[in-house]
């Protein structure tokens, strides 16, 4: 009986798996479709991606998408680092939560409202909408993240320590530099990573303040899918998908990276509870 | 001597808390007192509270948020407590959160060619002999294409809610005599509702501001907030009324937060 039960609940789980995946799937089979569209699967062909690779345009949009990506999340994680470490050096408890609170805002507001409160700023200020107005929101909206990266790692890491360097002469760099750093470094690496896809998925922010020179690929698969089905989208869709699993693998790499750190630390102290004893 | 390092490096960081998240949320407030021609005015709310259209707008985009959360929820929680069942769950756990990482806007591009006129979903219907249906630019078709992208973003608090469980609340429940029901019902659900309170939170709010699902999925047949939002900064250029409905969207996100908070647990967390 007890078997059975447990086919059923397989039997649920792979339906989720397949509704979740079947969109994508979808795309990616249609994607060497040569029919031009996505309802009959009128011959095996590679002119779509061939097309991908020949839109200059197209993969400049790429280009730019990833050019965003990797600096705003660079600066993200330089001004969350030091955020963060300064969030938990802050001694009063009370303003320490407003920080956090204030931190929290742009994680938990609707995209929409970001991007339209940008806009109105980047107005308000006078500055033009392009690239640099793109950088700035993607850098803006990924701050918090990366502190809420940090944050736990930094309350993981033992204050005894710094105590201890202080005691025997460090200054404050390097204090910084040779223990809080190391110790927050995969929180730093996460905090990285996840600013990096945020940037690369956003869309409405981004909608809202590119303005008419620029764009990025959201903007671009939203302006082209609503003029209709076309199966370059398609392509680079797929494309797009095994950069995913790329980034995927890597930051399960990263996570089980920390596990490991972690576990083993607990190990450590497990072991030197019970030599103590 | 950390003292002064510490205000260094802290710098740019409140410049942008000062600069990226309380300026603009008071440029939006500000901005919400201006008319179209640029005069301060109280008009804009005096519409927007005077006019049925709004308040059905709201009241719509409000109920439909309802129904996405709920119907993500029936899917999730089953999914979320099966998953924590599994061998290698973190691999399946994995697995779930991959598709967030493909572009909304990709997944949404791929629902257009599922639900169209000639699309799979309506080969298949007519294969089994119901018939072609209008699927797309439907207001069914907003629901199962905005619940299908919001599925990962609720499994996955529940799914940790359900790893921090204590197992031997579960076998101390059952030694008591209680059926698997009574154990789920009395024991495993109340000490999970925690997830499924951030999982609400994770959906709803979003589901408020979906646009561009609207735009291409639900064929501006559905106006949420968020849709009226975008239309009135970026189509009618009337930013005063866009900001209005944005004061009233964060208005509302508060009271959601206030609904679905947890404070005790967060003031344990963070001593």
């Amino acid at each position: 009986m007890k078997n059975k039960r447990f086919k059923w609940s397989n039997l649920y789980l792979i339906a989720v798996f397949v509704v979740l995946y079947s969109p994508i799937a979808f795309l990616i089979f249609y994607s060497f479709n040569d029919g031009g569209t996505m309802n009959s699967f009128t011959g095996f062909t590679l002119d779509n991606y061939i097309a991908v690779f020949e839109d200059t345009r197209l993969i400049g949009i790429v280009l730019d998408t990833l050019l965003i990506a990797l600096l705003s999340s660079l600066l993200a994680t330089i001004i969350g680092t030091f955020g963060a470490i300064g969030i938990y050096f802050l001694k009063k408890r009370k303003t320490r939560n407003a920080v956090l609170s204030f931190n929290n805002i742009l994680l938990v507001s609707p995209d929409v409202i970001i991007g339209a409160s940008f806009l109105i700023l980047f107005t308000f200020i006078g500055f033009r909408l392009g690239f640099i107005s793109v950088l700035l929101s993607h850098v803006a909206f990924s701050i918090p993240i990366v502190v809420l990266m940090i944050l736990p790692k930094l309350q993981e890491m033992n204050d005894t320590m710094l105590k201890a360097a202080r005691d025997l002469g460090a200054n404050t760099w390097q204090v910084m530099g040779k223990i809080v750093l190391p110790s927050i470094a995969p929180g730093i690496l996460a905090g990285y990573f996840m600013a990096f896809t945020y940037s690369l998925d956003d869309f409405a922010v981004t909608f809202f303040v590119t303005g008419n020179g620029f764009t990025t690929l959201a903007v671009e698969i939203y302006s082209r899918a609503r003029q209709g089905v076309s199966l370059e989208i398609n392509a680079l869709s797929a494309l797009l998908f095994i950069f995913a699993l790329i980034l995927v693998i890597g930051y399960y790499f990263i996570q089980q990276h920390n596990m490991t750190k972690k576990q083993k630390n607990k190990k450590q102290q497990h072991a030197e509870a019970v030599g103590m004893r | 001597m950390t003292k002064k390092a510490n205000v260094f490096y802290f710098i740019p960081y409140t410049f942008w808390l000062l600069l990226f998240v309380a300026a603009p949320l008071i440029l939006i407030v500000y901005q919400s007192f201006f008319n179209v021609d640029g005069q301060f005015t109280l008009g804009n709310y005096q519409t927007y509270f005077q006019s049925g259209t709004y308040l059905r707008m709201t009241l719509n985009s409000f109920w439909y948020a309802f129904l996405i959360t709920i119907f993500t929820l029936f899917i999730s929680y089953p999914t979320a407590y099966l998953l924590s069942k599994t061998k290698h769950k973190q691999l399946w756990l994995l697995l779930i959160i991959l598709p967030t990482w493909i572009n909304l806007l990709l997944k949404a591009y791929a629902f257009i060619g599922i639900f169209s006129a000639n699309g799979t979903v309506n080969d298949f219907l007519s294969f089994v002999g119901i018939g072609r249906q209008q699927i797309l630019f439907t207001d069914l078709s907003f629901l199962v294409v905005a619940t299908y992208i919001q599925i990962p973003f609720m499994i996955l608090p529940i799914f940790n809610a359900l790893e921090e469980m204590n197992p031997s609340f579960i076998r101390a429940s059952r030694d008591l005599g209680a059926n698997s029901f009574e154990t789920f019902k009395r024991v495993v659900f109340p000490l999970t509702l925690n997830g499924v309170k951030s999982g609400v939170q994770a959906v709803f709010i979003p589901s408020l501001s979906l646009f561009m699902l609207t735009r291409l999925i639900g064929g501006n047949r559905v106006i949420t907030l968020g849709t009226a939002i975008e239309q009135h900064f970026l189509v009618t250029q009337n930013w005063g009324m866009g900001s209005t409905i944005g004061v009233v969207l964060i208005i509302a996100m508060i009271l959601i937060m206030l609904f679905t908070g947890e404070k005790k647990k967060k003031g344990a967390v963070r001593k």
